[in-house]
């Protein structure tokens, strides 16, 4: 007996077509997102060659252990993505309930670690404006280093909230429903996003944490 | 195009169709209908034009006299930054794709809807939170940066609403984002069968390339803007000299942007224009498959040039012999376009119906501006006629004189299509004319001026100048009479104009295939496509003319 | 894309990922003057690779996925080239 066919928007001719509709639309949104960080990696690419040795002082005060370690998580947490994924497509609805929520786990792990770093930093007057402190003679331009910190890491902790968020609701969705089960696509478009996030990270590390270490 | 559709049955009757599917306000402001949402952008975009031409208005009016005297310098600043971030991202940007795009691409390629309907409908609310955040900040007390919000100024020093518009723009950016995403994966994924993409209407080819600009290209404007925001909030930033950084990097940012963006703002335009002028004579497109390459070529080089705004920014002047070549190579493409036009109109058998008259202004028109932006395009004499009347002139004769022909040619054309009814026709025709007089005398005058060194962005000027000031405020004057008639006849038609059938032109397109207005889901049977676009007979016209007129 | 991933295939790239994490950190702690840079990009790339076939499932998805994932890299490029052409040039005489 086999399934019955999967229920598709009237403005499709089926459900493949759907989700290939679906899939190639988050494609494309990951594409203009490349542009979107790809503008502040511009940005920090202009200073860092304006000012390497600036750069590379600055870089040394930030906290490698939890950046690595914050590597480390998102890399894992990809990792729990696929197989949740491989789940959802084994129509494994425990598996994939359990997945989800793990790779959530993981994300907010690395939100808590990423917040913990912002006060440290904070505390040590690293955020740029009134009371950013720096020795001289690189102040300015660390000043600079730590404002694209900031706001890179910022606008990245966002989307990783974000990615959270939406990954707990299917989370316990799947715990609940079986609306996965009978199609996989929201999953596995989540499941592109999130892996995007990791990206996006990945380039952001060394550039923030592994200026010049060796010195 | 020859279709295997069955004819749908024309009665008296009020037949069911998208417009009269639901009467009700939620209906309309819940709406998934690709053909509605068109409506609801046209009705905003229109409020807007407004706002930005009273803003256009005012300055026509200060600049009567070389003293000015009707507003201040600070009003003026403010002034002719309203009329360009409202006309760019509130009107032009929207305009064709957000009215005509929505309205047409799925019926053009036999869809249902778009691929993403719901989306769709969030692309609008993001226009009109976006629309909304922009009338606050000028309704507060306006934005004095000039469109183009260049630091150090708007992150520093200026004192204006420049958050409550910047966020406006970014917001509105994302619904654009959204529609060209929409485009993108309705165009490749929804075709009817039979629809290759050698088949498509040329119009359909523009709003997929514009598509593209816009899904590339207004990312980066929205971290440009952040970072221009952040700045603003927390004084310090990427832009700032006081930290070592570059306002010359905001420029790069923001023009990498605003560059491909006017042609986001013209290419629907020629799409237009592609389609009218096939229909008006008679005649397949000449070199169909060079203006499809043309067009996209046009989207890839358009992202190489932006460097052309900045040649006396102190940006390195090697970098600006690069963007120079660039910029001279991308008006090939245009080009190609004008001569594929001009091939279709030769031989064919051409008629002079009220879309022809806005496709022809369109081509006289846009070639004037293409061709001086080559002027500025070149180096040396940009250092002369950079931040002159001259550019001015150059872009409204590209973004008037091109992109509001093409769609008023465009709204002309399928206005029949869209709301069932036919306009006055001889009401029509003098509008155009209007337009096109009132256009003409309004933006020549000021390539002259631009030339003789009147510089842009002040309320007064030499008195020298005040006799090609004056021609230009009148031809404002003419120019805004004719806008005003359009408003007119079109309403006045949904009311008492004849019932249009569902091809009052004969033209060829799945759109005119279906009645008119359409029903709800665009096509009883998914049509199915078997021959090449534009398959018009030329001398099969002029031959039934000359029977029926007995020549 | 019917076919069920193997695990095996996440996990060996899971670890891959991680022994590459701790590689660019290593090799941050070696002088390689500017190659330290190079090395650390080339590494970023490979992980990003890794994500993109293995874990994104980039294989086997239609062409216009591929051509979606390398116009944003592209148009990415002509970003940072055109941009840089002129930072870099400045100085020249």
């Amino acid at each position: 007996m086999s399934d019955p066919p999967i229920a598709h928007a009237s403005q499709f001719d089926n459900a493949s077509q759907q989700r290939e509709s679906a899939t190639f639309g988050m494609w494309i949104f990951l594409a203009t997102e490349v542009l979107f960080f790809g503008a502040m990696f511009l940005g920090y690419t202009v200073y860092r060659l304006a000012y390497p040795a600036a750069f590379a002082a600055a870089s040394r005060h930030t906290l490698l252990a939890f950046g690595g370690t914050n590597t480390a998580v998102l890399l894992i947490s990809s990792a729990t993505m696929a197989f949740a994924i491989r789940a959802a497509r084994e129509k494994r609805r425990t598996a994939l309930a359990v997945r989800l929520l793990l790779t959530a786990a993981l994300g907010t792990l690395f939100l808590g670690i990423k917040g913990f770093e912002y006060t440290r930093e904070i505390s040590e007057h690293l955020l740029p404006g009134a009371s950013f402190h720096f020795d001289l003679p690189y102040a300015n331009h660390a000043e600079m280093f730590f404002y694209l910190y900031f706001l890179m890491t910022g606008i990245h902790a966002l989307h990783v909230a974000i990615g959270v968020v939406l990954i707990a609701i299917f989370g316990f969705r799947a715990w609940r429903t079986d609306a996965f089960v009978r199609n996989d696509t929201a999953v596995d478009l989540l499941g592109l996003y999130w892996h995007f996030v990791d990206i996006v990270w990945v380039f952001l590390f060394p550039l923030i944490y592994l200026v010049e270490r060796h010195s | 195009m020859n279709t295997e559709t069955r004819e749908l049955p024309m009665t008296v009757e009020p037949r069911a169709d998208y417009l009269n599917a639901g009467h009700s306000i939620r209906s309309w402001l819940l709406t998934t209908d690709h053909k509605r949402i068109g409506l609801l952008y046209m009705v905003s975009i229109t409020l807007f034009f407004f706002v930005g031409g009273t803003a256009a208005a005012l300055m026509r009016l200060e600049l009567l006299r070389p003293q000015g005297g009707l507003v201040t310098s600070a009003i003026y600043n403010k002034l002719f930054t309203i009329h360009g971030v409202i006309m760019v991202w509130f009107f032009l940007i929207p305009s064709i794709p957000a009215v005509l795009g929505n309205f047409l691409v799925p019926l053009m390629i036999g869809a249902r809807d778009v691929a993403f309907p719901r989306l769709n409908l969030a692309s609008w609310y993001l226009f009109m939170a976006g629309g909304a955040f922009a009338l606050w900040a000028i309704i507060a007390g306006g934005v004095d940066t000039g469109w183009t919000f260049y630091t150090p100024y708007s992150s520093t020093y200026a004192n204006g609403h420049v958050l409550a518009m910047a966020a406006g723009i970014f917001i509105a950016g994302f619904g654009s984002i959204a529609t060209g995403l929409n485009f993108i994966v309705t165009i490749h994924k929804m075709r009817a069968p039979g629809l290759t993409w050698f088949r498509l209407p040329l119009f359909v080819w523009t709003i997929y390339t514009t598509s593209l600009i816009l899904v590339l290209a207004t990312p980066v404007l929205a971290i440009t803007l952040t970072l221009m925001a952040l700045e603003r909030v927390f004084g310090v930033g990427i832009f700032n000299p006081a930290m070592g950084g570059d306002p010359l990097l905001f420029q790069h940012l923001f023009w990498f942007y605003s560059h491909p963006a006017v042609y986001i703002m013209i290419l629907p335009g020629m799409g237009v224009v592609s389609e009218l002028i096939p229909c008006f004579a008679r005649k397949p497109m000449f070199g169909y498959r060079f203006v499809a390459y043309a067009t996209i070529a046009i989207g890839v080089f358009g992202f190489l040039v932006w460097g052309h705004h900045m040649f006396v920014s102190s940006q390195s002047v090697y970098a600006g012999m690069i963007f120079s070549i660039l910029s001279f190579l991308v008006s090939v493409p245009s080009a190609i376009k004008v001569f594929n036009w001009t091939g279709t109109l030769y031989k064919g058998s051409i008629t002079f119906q009220t879309p022809m008259l806005y496709a022809f202004g369109f081509i006289g028109l846009f070639t004037i501006g293409g061709l001086t932006g080559l002027f500025l395009a070149a180096l040396a004499v940009d250092v002369h006629l950079h931040d002159t009347y001259f550019v001015i002139a150059h872009f409204h004769y590209i973004m008037v004189g091109g992109a509001v022909m093409g769609y008023l040619g465009g709204l002309h054309f399928w206005w029949p299509k869209i709301s069932g009814r036919l306009y006055c026709e001889w009401l029509a025709k003098l509008a155009a004319v209007t337009i096109f007089a009132g256009f003409n005398l309004t933006f020549f005058p000021q390539f002259i001026l631009g030339f003789l060194g009147m510089p842009r962005r002040y309320p007064v000027y030499a008195p020298e100048f005040q006799v090609l000031n004056v021609l230009s405020t009148a031809g404002a004057t003419f120019l805004a009479i004719g806008y005003a008639l359009p408003l007119v006849y079109l309403l006045w038609s949904l009311r008492y104009g004849k019932p249009a059938g569902p091809n009052p032109w004969q033209a060829t397109g799945l759109e005119w295939k279906t009645a008119s207005p359409p029903p709800r889901d665009n096509f009883a049977n998914t049509p199915v496509v078997t021959e090449e676009p534009y398959n018009y007979d030329a001398q099969a016209a002029e031959s039934e003319f000359e029977e029926t007129n007995h020549v | 894309m019917n076919q069920t991933p193997a695990g095996k295939r996440f996990l060996f790239t899971a670890v891959a990922l991680l022994g590459l994490l701790a590689l660019t950190i290593g090799a941050a702690y070696v002088n390689l003057g500017p190659f330290n840079t190079i090395a650390a990009m080339t590494i970023s790339v490979t992980k990003a690779a890794l994500i993109v076939v293995f874990f994104m499932e980039i294989r086997g998805r239609s062409p216009v996925i591929w051509v979606a994932l390398a116009t944003g890299l592209f148009w990415l490029g002509i970003m940072f080239a055109l941009s840089m052409s002129d930072f870099m040039m400045r100085g020249w005489k």
